[in-house]
């Protein structure tokens, strides 16, 4: 009885050394040597893996920041400023500053200004569509309705209005990581500096229609007429293939633009209600 | 034109087959086999799949409805098809309550647990089965003896399947007296062709399986692929077997029309879900289930062993799709 | 046994309405609309400017760089401009419009109408006139020509296959070609064997145009080394490498081009194309188109100007019927939906189908049953199943490892699959998607 206690301890004993030591042996022959630092500055990055920074997930974003001399073209759109800086606190770099973006919708073609024209029957994706034909309407440039960007966004920063059939950006939410502006397929979003206040003047159109044709397919379309280029002083706005882009750097949000549109292709947003003096002025003439 | 033009990717035509038109056309395929089943049992047969079918179509509602907060997917038919194979695979004296629990086991674990239709790794009606089979041994081995309309339910006239006395006397007495030797009451060709033996409700008429069979081959439901393939192998391992040692092995044919294993091979393995995708890959699926089958049947400890060799392979079936692809075309070069 | 090609494939309802309508000559247009890029490759650059007068089958548009194909006035006229114009994907494309006035031809060309054949140019000066009158494939990929005939260096060919096959449902012009023009159509057979350099032509047609077969039988005889070959009826045996599968048994690699096989395939309309072309010297200006539908009033087949408005096509076959649900330019299975009947027709254009609202309904998807169907359908032995779940998890590098660059788009899966699952339509975006990755690997 005593000899097969004994002979089951000793020979299970002996298994478990023989196992141990060709583990031993494994792990050192296996051993990959990797800096420490990775972990770490791995841990300070927001763990989204959204890809913003042009890398697979955070890790590799990680091994890159540590192997790079030094943070050009380096950052991480999710995390901002903060986490650059402890990054850099890390490693014992300096980030450089760079502002804050925010996605932007660069689409206003409502059913309401938009007619439909035919309708799409086969896989809900944009892609697809887009590669089949111009889409559901006239425009051929205009947001196809089918939510490719809100399921890209890892943030929840975006969603579908019911309504307008438009992808609407949480701007709180955003991270202007460009995961949608990869998705969508019609090149509608846009990244825009963040201004004071979320703060925004953009063109909502991105249609290259001549005026007739693109008046035409949507009533809220830029026609391209150069009005606001005129009216700009900064000269952020220029127009190409009839339509017009307001540079977000040069922009001071003065809102003149705005109002000379014929079409209100231009938007502001988070502004507060204009004065009524504008409105006000032609009537106290009539009167 | 009244309405918009409607604008789709190519194709714009398609065949008239749909998941529901399949999974009732199995259900045609099976009418023979439900009416042979009848014709054994009567009365009883008719309770059994009554019960395995109402049970499993109305478990996959409610648990789709109140537990998932889906709609419900019954109108597809596969609940009904899950419920006649149930039926088909238990002895027609299986207590009601027991029948019941089967059906829950077959659709809530067996089949909604992973996803619902399309999603389960198992078949679910052997899921059921082989439950009730292992919880219930007595029960799940109590087969009465065939006898129409006057099929007696008491205990005393239950019989052993053919398998199950092969199995028990396998190496201890020479087949030719089992087959001969009246005390056993073994079933001769023409009785197990007929359905004429002990067994569970729908897998004891081989004529009715097999023309279940022609018709979901016709219908081009099934491919030949997996019934082939495991009906050949059973029949090739047995007859080595026989050949090898013809006084301690059941003959190839015998083996072919006893037990499940035509209403498996049949019905059970060709479960599309459960079975590998292309042609190669269910070819080799049907030759694990045939070797497995007569390996547990001959050597294991249970007289059937297709309703595990099933599990097990369609266990491997995930495996299977990975690495065995469809011959693809221009893959080799060929030069005349 | 009818020869066919072994793997997959469906046999969706023929629905050959048109099979024996004659083929009619559309009156001319008003207006046409003729694209600039009609065919695969480069675009080709306009040579006339507005407001010049331009006769038929005048050059209007030279082509530019290798693949690419001279486009021809249809009509004779004013051009009104050149601007941008929808074409079938409702995308704007530069197109010339002109403004038919009287129906004047360019001398050069001959209207005779005699069946000329006898082979006078060399296989040189053939793919010259080819290229010069601007033939492209016309069975719908409308290839250049004059390049498929040209043999790459180091490899040989030794066998011309014309496809006389036309798989897809509803349409027949091809049927109608080779009935009301065999002669011309095996003459033009004999030119694209000579500017090969092969001995042996192969038609091959499927058995259920047995009037076509008998026909093209009784007169092959004066042609030498061209034989008739009945096929059995399976979608999709007009795809090039189903096609040499089922009549030669060579199997076309993965990824090559059927000359590497030693064969080069031609359509019907093609072969009669290039007769056109280099025995009357006439460019490629008008295609026959057929026009169907099982509401339509008069469904037929149409001799149609390059650049007609399809409305002007419909019209001449009856109009649009009220119930119309989807009209598709091209067969029910490869063709392209259009969402407007202003889309001129192109030397692509095979014909014109108009579904009506039932017909053109897209049952709702359900989820897969795992029951192969479309694996055992894939005439190219792919898994459209795995294809399209891959695609829409986005995992691409797999999507190419399982071959999605194989796919000929025929839809036989997504024909046949009984949850109504759109695999097709993600397989494409797969193909796609892939084919920019690999575009980009080669530039770096």
């Amino acid at each position: 009885m005593s000899s097969t206690v004994l002979i089951t301890i000793l020979s299970l004993s002996i298994l478990g050394l023989i196992a141990a030591l060709i583990l031993y042996f494994v792990a050192q022959k296996f051993k990959v040597f990797e800096d420490p630092k990775i972990n770490e500055v791995e841990v300070a990055l927001p763990a989204a893996n959204c890809g913003g920074c042009g890398f697979p997930g955070c890790r590799n974003f990680a091994e890159a920041l540590v192997k790079a001399e030094n943070f050009d073209g380096l950052y991480c759109p999710v995390g901002g400023a903060d986490t650059m800086a402890n990054v850099a606190q890390i490693l014992g770099k300096t980030a450089p500053e760079v502002e804050p973006r925010v996605a932007v919708v660069r689409c206003n073609g409502t059913p309401e200004f938009r007619a439909r024209t035919s309708i799409y029957e086969g896989a809900p994706n944009c892609t697809i569509v887009h590669n089949l034909y111009s889409g559901e309407t006239n425009c051929a440039y205009g947001c196809l309705g089918l939510g490719e960007c809100v399921d890209a966004c890892e943030f929840d920063a975006m969603y579908m209005d019911k309504v307008t059939d438009l992808p609407v950006i949480i701007d709180d939410k955003c991270v202007a990581c460009g995961a949608c502006v990869r998705a969508c397929p019609k090149d509608i979003i846009e990244l825009r500096k963040k201004a004071k206040r979320d703060r925004q003047i953009h063109v909502a159109c991105v249609n290259k229609d001549k005026g007739g044709p693109a008046v035409k397919a949507c009533k809220v379309a830029c026609i391209g007429c150069g009005k606001c280029e005129e009216v700009c002083n900064f000269e952020a706005i220029t127009i190409e293939n009839n339509l017009a882009f307001i540079d977000s750097d040069k922009c001071t949000l003065c809102r003149k633009c705005v109002v000379v549109c014929p079409t209100n292709a231009i938007h502001e947003i988070n502004f507060p209600p204009r004065k009524p003096k504008v409105e006000i002025k032609p009537q106290n003439a009539e009167a | 034109m009244n309405e918009l033009l409607k604008v789709s990717p190519s194709p714009h035509v398609y065949s008239r087959e749909s998941s529901p038109r399949l999974m009732y056309g199995v259900v045609i395929a099976l009418m023979p086999a439900q009416l042979a089943m009848i014709w054994f049992f009567g009365w009883a047969a008719i309770i059994v799949t009554a019960i395995s079918v109402t049970s499993t179509v109305i478990f996959e509602y409610l648990i789709q409805k109140f537990l998932f907060k889906q709609t419900p997917s019954i109108k597809d038919g596969s609940a009904i098809v899950t419920g006649l194979l149930l039926a088909f695979c238990l002895p027609v004296n299986l207590p009601a309550g027991l029948i019941i629990l089967g059906a829950l086991v077959a659709i809530g674990i067996g089949k909604l647990t992973f996803g619902g239709l399309g999603n389960n790794p198992f078949n679910p009606a052997l899921v059921g089965r082989v439950f009730l089979f292992l919880s219930f041994p007595v029960q799940m081995t109590t087969w009465p003896v065939p006898n129409g309309f006057k099929t007696s339910f008491t205990d005393a006239t239950t019989g052993a399947t053919p398998l199950s006395i092969l199995n028990e006397n396998y190496d201890k007495i020479p087949i030719d007296q089992l087959m001969t030797d009246q005390t056993f009451n073994m079933p001769g060709y023409r009785d197990i062709f007929w359905g004429n033996m002990g067994g569970s409700a729908g897998e004891i008429a081989a004529f009715a399986l097999i023309a279940g069979l022609a018709y979901l081959l016709i219908r081009k439901i099934i491919s030949w692929h997996i019934p082939a393939s495991i009906l050949v192998t059973v029949l090739l391992f047995t007859g080595i077997l026989w050949l090898a040692n013809p006084g301690n092995n059941a003959d190839p044919l015998y083996h072919l029309m006893t037990g499940g294993l035509l209403l498996g091979a049949i019905f059970m393995a060709t479960d599309y879900v459960t079975s590998p995708m292309s042609a190669k890959g269910m070819v080799i699926y049907g030759i694990g289930i045939g070797v497995l089958t007569v390996l547990i049947r001959r050597f294991g400890a249970y007289p059937e062993g297709i309703q595990f060799a099933i599990l097990i392979m369609n266990a491997v079936t995930p495996l299977i799709n990975i690495y065995i692809k469809p011959s693809r075309f221009g893959e080799e070069v060929k030069h005349v | 046994m009818l020869k066919t090609f072994p793997k997959g494939g469906v046999h969706p309802s023929e629905n050959k309405i048109t099979a024996g309508t004659a083929i009619e000559v559309l009156p001319l247009p008003k207006q046409v609309i003729i694209p600039l890029s009609q065919h695969i490759g480069a675009p080709a650059k306009p040579v006339v400017a507005k407001g010049d007068k331009v006769k038929t089958g005048q050059v209007i548009a030279s082509s530019q760089g290798f693949v690419s194909a001279n486009i021809h006035s249809s009509v004779s006229g004013k051009v009104l401009k050149i601007d941008k114009a929808i074409n079938s994907s409702g995308y704007k494309q530069v197109s010339v419009i002109i403004n038919v006035e009287d129906d004047e031809w360019l001398d050069t060309i001959d209207r005779t109408g005699k069946l000329k054949t006898e082979i006078v140019l060399t296989g040189e000066e053939i793919v010259k006139k080819c290229a010069e009158n601007g033939i492209v494939g016309m069975g719908g990929a409308t290839f250049p020509t004059h390049i498929k005939l040209t043999v790459p260096p180091g490899k040989k060919c030794d066998v011309l296959i014309i496809n006389g096959v036309e798989c897809e449902p509803y349409l027949t012009s091809d049927h109608r070609i080779m009935i009301e023009k065999g002669r011309e159509m095996l003459t033009g057979t004999r030119i694209l064997m000579k500017a090969l350099g092969v001995s042996k032509g192969m038609i091959g047609i499927e058995s259920n145009k047995p009037d076509a077969i008998a026909h093209l039988n009784s007169i092959a005889s004066g042609f030498e080394g061209i034989t008739v070959h009945p096929l059995k009826v399976k979608y999709p045996q007009g795809g090039e490498k189903q096609l040499i599968k089922a009549l030669t048994n060579r199997e076309v690699p993965s990824g090559k081009l059927p000359v590497d096989v030693g064969a080069v395939v031609h359509n019907v309309g093609t072969a009669y194309a290039v007769y056109e072309a280099v025995q009357l010297n006439k460019p490629l200006i008008e295609r026959v188109v057929t026009v169907t539908g099982k509401d339509i009033e008069k469904p037929g087949n149409m001799l149609v100007r390059i650049g007609t408005p399809l409305r002007s096509v419909v019209d001449a076959a009856g109009g649009v019927p009220e119930n119309t649900g989807k009209i598709v330019n091209g067969g029910p299975m490869m063709g392209k939906a259009i969402n407007s009947l202003d889309v001129p027709v192109t030397k692509g254009t095979s014909g014109v189908i108009l579904f009506s609202v039932d017909e053109s309904k897209r049952k709702a998807t359900n989820p897969c049953i795992r029951c192969g169907k479309c694996v055992s359908v894939c005439p190219l032995g792919l898994e459209p199943y795995l294809l399209m779940t891959l695609t829409e998890k986005e995992f691409y590098d797999r999507v190419e490892k399982e071959k999605v660059m194989d796919c000929i788009e025929c839809g036989s899966c997504s024909y046949i699959c009984p949850a109504d699952r759109p695999l097709l339509d993600y397989i494409r975006l797969g193909k796609s998607e892939t084919g920019k990755r690999i575009r980009e690997r080669k530039q770096k």
